[in-house]
């Protein structure tokens, strides 16, 4: 069989010392931001994508997966223990883990969560095995209308799932579209709004971005707002073992959890947040065992499911990017910039080019998800020391760490005066509620949106109705109409925006 | 007329004011047409229906009633300025400011000053512990970054290694 060919390649490449220590490192710190709350997987790759220059593509592009579903697994001990998120993705664990930790009962609920995303993460792994292959032939079909198509279809996807206002949704991606057209037209050579200053010919440094808005925004914003009280229940994680009850209630949920995430994880613009919201709505609509504890009490399920869909997310969103090029989140656009760096241009041809770096990293995903049930299960009492360390000597050095990986991109002092804008810029983002996720996907998609709708209208001599006369154009152009339609449906709206609420 | 929803009244502006920036900035480039687009026509479609989306959400800001008015709320001024400075600061420590003949200090001094200006942002200040938090934040960067990752960085100042 070709997959097992295929995977046996990827082991064989996971397998190296040198790989199994990147992803160590990758899974070490993904745990380690997922618990702390106030930083992300996103501020985190951009702040490390400048140090994997000198690796090979490999090892890096090993080391950025693993931060990215690590901190799944992080996010939700801060959540169980601290009732933060430590991660945006564990928003609706705190719901019923910390009360569950408040009940004596956070050991089981750490390895409910930790368990159900063990399974998850190797349930959606295979997935991303199983899907690739055929997805990437159907990628060979695209013509820029295609492309052009399903950007649109991802950008739409995006807006759906944003939390908060629609419009202000569209508007960001506008936002980051026309951000991303600075610098030099590919086809002109005209070096659009750069007003005259040579770095910004190059164009504006999606790190520079990222950082500014993701990184510096939110430290801002945290610091504006008073220490909250917080209660950590470090003492009372006693045995961790769940019981036979406990598995028999988590173990279906962990299963559809699963299922969902895996789903909600290949759709562009889903990702592991909105898997989570949607894994949790569909426990609490099943009906109650006699005997359970009601959700919001401290139902075990209430962890199990969000935690599994989160984490089963977090690798099927690897699909769209590997097989077609096109980032389904904002993390995902964060690795097309990290394989740029390296010269690999995502896209169906990666499979065929790169075979060991595609496999390599989809085995090294498996061996990460066993990696990380150690790190956050037998191990989690190093977690919970980090958790008393005070925010006052965290966040000078996550400015720190900011700041030298802006520089160390260009080692240019230009992309450290960009960032203090784009600081000054997030910060306003986040004080006028407007989601800044949307934007950075615009960012990345808006110099190739604009290349394949180019080429698009130059193949139909400026006739747009190809989009809608090509099948497969059309077909994705319909599935976008669809989910628009949907959300802007007034009872599906109101349900939207309840499941935000609790944000 | 009340707004209903502060802010939502102000993003909707600042999307209209970019947008109408950006278009007005793609009508200097030679817009074309579908078939051979110049690269004035993308940016264009992007700025003009950007600002009319702001207008849209400004109006419904001012129509669609809120319960809480939705208010933008006081500005963290003190963070704000504290991190960007500090940011800034650590630009100059690293690479000088050629204009004025100020030299180079070079990582570890940036380091001790972006510490030190950032941690003015929090609510506690106490210059020992900060102290020894740059301290640690220097050893841990020299050896990652220059040591193991071999970062390109001007280490020392520029007057003392010449």
């Amino acid at each position: 069989m070709d997959l097992i060919t295929n995977l046996s390649l990827g082991f064989g490449v996971a397998f190296t010392p040198i790989n199994l220590m990147y992803a160590f490192i990758g899974c070490l710190l993904g745990t380690l931001i997922g618990v702390l709350p106030g930083i992300g997987p996103l501020a985190t790759i951009a702040m490390l994508l400048p140090a994997t220059y000198a690796l090979p593509p490999v090892s890096a592009l090993i080391m950025l997966a693993g931060i990215y579903y690590g901190a799944q697994y992080g996010g939700s001990t801060t959540a169980i223990l601290v009732n933060l998120p430590g991660e945006s993705s564990s928003v609706v664990t705190i719901i019923d883990g910390y009360q569950m930790a408040r009940k004596g009962r956070a050991g089981p609920a750490l390895a409910a969560a930790g368990l159900g995303s063990f399974f998850a993460g190797c349930v959606g792994t295979l997935v991303l095995a199983g899907f690739a292959v055929p997805l990437t032939e159907v990628a060979f079909k695209f013509g820029p209308a295609e492309y052009f198509s399903l950007m649109i279809l991802g950008l739409i996807g995006a807006v759906v799932l944003a939390s908060g206002s629609l419009l202000k949704a569209v508007g960001m991606i506008l936002l980051g579209l026309l951000l991303g057209l600075v610098g030099t037209d590919v086809n002109s050579g005209v070096a659009r709004y750069s007003l005259d200053i040579p770095e910004l010919t190059d164009g504006i440094g999606f790190i520079v971005i990222g950082m500014g808005v993701f990184g510096y925004g939110e430290i801002i914003s945290n610091l504006g707002k008073h220490e909250s009280e917080r209660k950590v229940f470090t003492a009372e994680v006693k045995g961790l073992f769940p019981t036979g009850e406990d598995f028999k209630r988590m173990v279906p949920a962990i299963l559809r959890g699963t299922a969902l995430g895996s789903m909600l994880g290949i759709l562009p613009g889903g990702g592991a947040v909105m898997a989570a919201f949607a894994a949790y709505t569909i426990e609490k609509k099943t009906k109650l065992q006699p005997g359970e504890v009601p959700f919001g009490k401290g139902n075990i399920r209430g962890v199990a499911a969000p935690e599994s869909a989160n984490n089963a997310a977090s690798q099927t969103s690897f699909i769209p990017l590997l097989t077609l090029g096109i980032p389904p989140n904002a993390v995902m656009a964060l690795m097309v910039g990290a394989m740029t760096i390296h010269n690999i241009q995502p896209g169906p041809q990666v499979m065929t080019s790169n075979p060991e770096l595609f496999w390599g990293l989809i085995a090294s995903m498996w061996i990460g998800n066993a990696m990380l049930i150690i790190l956050n299960l037998p191990l989690i009492g190093m977690w919970i020391k980090l958790l008393s360390v005070p925010y006052r000597w965290l966040f000078p050095a996550i400015v720190l760490f900011c700041a030298i990986g802006v520089y160390s991109t260009n080692n240019n002092t230009f992309d450290i005066w960009m960032v203090a804008i784009f600081g000054v810029v997030g910060y306003t983002f986040i004080k006028l509620g407007m989601e800044p996720a949307p934007l950075l996907l615009g960012f990345i998609l808006g110099p190739m949106m604009e290349e394949n709708l180019r080429r698009a209208l130059l193949l139909s001599r400026g006739d747009w109705s190809v989009f809608v006369t090509r099948g497969l154009s059309a077909s994705l152009l319909a599935m976008a109409a669809l989910l628009l339609l949907i959300v802007l449906l007034p009872s599906i709206k109101k349900k939207r925006e309840e499941a935000f609420v609790e944000d | 007329m009340n707004i209903k929803s502060q802010k939502d009244f102000f993003s909707g502006l600042l999307f209209t004011a970019v947008g109408l920036t950006f278009a007005w900035g793609a009508t200097k480039y030679n817009m074309g047409t579908a078939a051979r687009m110049g690269p004035g026509y993308f940016p264009m479609l992007l700025g003009v229906g950007m600002a009319i989306l702001g207008g849209v959400i400004t109006f419904n800001a001012l129509v669609v009633h809120t319960q809480d008015g939705d208010k933008v709320g006081g500005w963290a001024w003190r963070p704000l300025f504290f991190i960007i400075s500090a940011n800034v600061l650590f630009g100059v420590m690293l690479g000088g400011l050629p204009s004025i003949k100020f030299p180079a200090f070079g990582l570890i001094v940036g380091i001790y000053v972006l510490t030190f200006v950032a941690s003015l942002a929090g609510q506690e200040f106490k210059f020992k512990e900060v102290a020894v938090l740059a301290t640690i934040l220097a050893v841990i960067s020299y050896l990652a970054f220059i040591l193991l990752l071999k970062l390109q960085f001007p280490v020392w100042p520029t007057f003392i290694t010449g």
